[in-house]
């Protein structure tokens, strides 16, 4: 520690604004510290953005939706992971913002619906997680219960949803359509009149890279702040927390907001990826889904969401090639296994065993 | 000079800490804590004592808001607070250490202490502070161990440590001592001492082993079946007879 004080005071001026923000960024909540892990960063992150030249626009618009997938993984990850509170449901987000930006952008055309779905969709979101989450919290659920209200709320809409396939099921010119979904969804556009640019192919790989490291970044600022300490000290035990003077209850309602929020993005995203949404992602199948990212990942650990979520749904997308359900039982396998043999999850096991693996090579650079 | 009523009311007031009127929690049938007038003043250092089940710590729990009354009030600062929420109580300067130790286990000894002080600290000092509290209860050297894996002497110094970084004005203490070598109760006795001398802090605390209770207290309550059974200094309860026998399950009423 004391060494690592004295280099950002050996090196230049400009340094006190970086080792500001890399104070902001940093702390013992999150996994990932110091100069080999931002060098690594680095190199991930360039890796992203030279991707497409290599690879064929199918491959480009695959990954882009595995990145989509990272903000459902990460809604869960603060909520369940940080906080504790263990959401069934935040596919319910996801699909509905999912559905808001589509009944939105059909009915109010060009760039500007796009743009408003997308803030309406996500504020539709945020505000029925606040709903949702002020019932259970000021209600006083019991943590159990918690994942089985999430859960119902997500089926109901799920069954909802699938009943809608009459043509009296439409808002305007937006038809809901039942289990067949809504269709000609557009995508979305930012801008104005003729300087609009549609996000598509490269644009759309390109947008969702930024949103993402936006995200990640913004997240590890939000964790290793006060509110961030706050949030796993509920996690690890709520009623101590509380007789520190914390109001509880309220952190806990504005962190289930806030990932409703950031599912809701990530849905609005995802429709208008597919130009499409059904009732399936109100499904128990999908529900499911995010609790194996996250938890094979590393739950309490924002890496450890990302790398779950893009290795499992990767992992998934190659043995659904082999045949269509067989995927749902080895990922409930995976999750058994890392339930049984590694609780915390893969990524911050590799991160404990990675500095000694280094030093055994003698590549670590300090 | 005139000595009315309400001056002296006034006075009292201004040197009681903690006031409780009637209060009684009933759980069915079961009076935990019935009618309790407790009176703790500024400054000093009480121990609440009596058998198993004589309703300290539901007592405790009332003092901080967990547990709802069912009859009475309850007076901090001079101020009605019997409805308060308990993060409420704990930012009015009421802090508590639970009876089993409540620490954050999977966290660090470092991070155990951050969470209460941060709300007393800023950013750019919370490091050194940390420091100084944790130095305050010998656990420097365990700063980066995972509360989980400390003794279980330590776990207890940890949470009072964590209790008292908020600087609170009260702070609650169930059982302090509870599984601790001698060696260790005398070290709590010490913190408990320094607490109350140095950083001000009126402490009521609940305890069985009557050698911390000797070693601490400047007045005892003795609680017996939900009431206050008798009141005093330690040489008081410990020569008062009644106490004896209710200590030896002799009492009948």
């Amino acid at each position: 520690m004391a060494g690592e004080t004295t280099t950002s005071v050996d090196r230049s001026t400009s340094d006190g604004m970086l080792g500001r923000l890399r104070k902001a960024l940093e702390g013992p909540n999150t996994l990932g510290q110091g100069r080999p892990f931002w060098l690594g960063f680095t190199v991930l992150v360039a890796l992203l953005l030279v991707y497409p030249m290599f690879r064929s626009s199918y491959y480009v618009s695959n990954t882009a939706y595995l990145l989509v997938s990272a903000f459902l993984g990460l809604s869960l990850c603060i909520v369940w992971g940080y906080t504790g509170i263990f959401s069934f449901g935040q596919v319910a987000f996801y699909g509905i913002a999912g559905y808001t930006f589509g009944i939105v952008s059909i009915n109010v055309t060009g760039p500007a619906g796009t743009m408003a779905g997308l803030l309406v969709g996500i504020a539709v979101s945020g505000a029925f997680a606040f709903l949702v989450g002020y019932f259970m919290f000021y209600g006083g659920v019991s943590d159990v219960y918690v994942a089985i209200i999430t859960l119902a709320v997500t089926l109901v809409l799920n069954t909802f949803m699938g009943q809608t396939a009459g043509e009296e099921w439409a808002v305007g010119a937006a038809r809901l359509g039942g289990f067949n979904g809504m269709t000609e969804i557009p995508s979305l556009a930012l801008g104005v009149g003729d300087a609009a640019v549609e996000i598509t192919d490269l644009a759309f790989y390109y947008f969702v890279v930024g949103a993402l490291l936006l995200t990640y970044l913004g997240l590890r600022v939000l964790v290793n702040s006060d509110i961030g300490y706050v949030m796993v000290g509920i996690r690890e035990n709520q009623d101590r927390t509380e007789l520190f003077g914390y109001d509880t209850q309220k952190t806990k309602l504005g962190v289930f907001t806030f990932g409703g929020v950031l599912a809701g993005f990530g849905g609005v995203v995802y429709a208008s990826w597919g130009n499409y949404i059904d009732p399936s992602v109100f499904g128990l199948t999908f529900a499911a889904l995010p609790i194996i990212w996250v938890a094979t990942g590393g739950r309490k650990w924002l890496s450890g969401a990302i790398v779950g979520t893009f290795a499992v749904t990767f992992i998934s997308q190659k043995l659904s090639v082999f045949g269509g359900q067989y995927s749902l039982v080895i990922l409930g396998a995976l999750l058994l296994f890392v339930i049984l043999i590694l609780p915390e999850g893969f990524v911050p096991q590799l991160a404990k065993k990675l500095p000694a693996l280094l030093d055994r090579t003698g590549g670590g650079d300090s | 000079m005139t000595t009315s009523e309400s001056e002296i009311t006034e006075s009292t007031a201004d040197d009681t800490l903690l006031r409780t009127e009637g209060l009684t929690k009933r759980f069915g049938g079961l009076v935990a804590v019935d009618d309790v007038n407790l009176d703790v003043e500024r400054g000093e250092i009480r121990c609440l004592i009596g058998p198993n089940g004589a309703g300290k710590s539901t007592l405790l729990k009332l003092l901080v808001g967990q547990l709802t009354p069912s009859d009475g009030q309850i007076y901090y600062d001079g101020e009605d607070i019997t409805g308060y929420s308990q993060h409420d109580r704990a930012r009015s300067g009421l802090s508590m250490k639970f009876q089993v130790p409540a620490v954050y286990g999977d966290l660090s000894v470092r991070q155990n202490v951050h969470i209460p002080l941060q709300r007393e600290v800023s950013r750019k000092r919370i490091d050194v502070a940390i420091e100084e509290t944790l130095d305050e209860f010998g656990l420097l050297d365990a700063a980066e161990t995972r509360a989980a894996d400390l003794s279980h002497g330590q776990q207890q110094w940890l949470e009072i440590a964590m209790a008292s970084a908020l600087d609170p004005d009260l702070l609650l203490l169930d059982e302090p001592a509870a599984g601790m070598s001698v060696r260790e109760t005398e070290k709590t006795a010490e913190y408990v001492h320094r607490l109350n001398e140095e950083r001000g802090m009126t402490l009521l605390v609940i305890e069985h082993d009557i050698d911390f209770v000797r070693a601490i207290a400047q007045s005892v309550t003795v609680l017996h079946r939900g009431e206050v059974f008798a009141e005093g200094t330690i040489e008081d309860i410990e020569n008062d007879p009644d106490v004896r026998r209710i200590y030896l399950g002799e009492v009948r009423e």
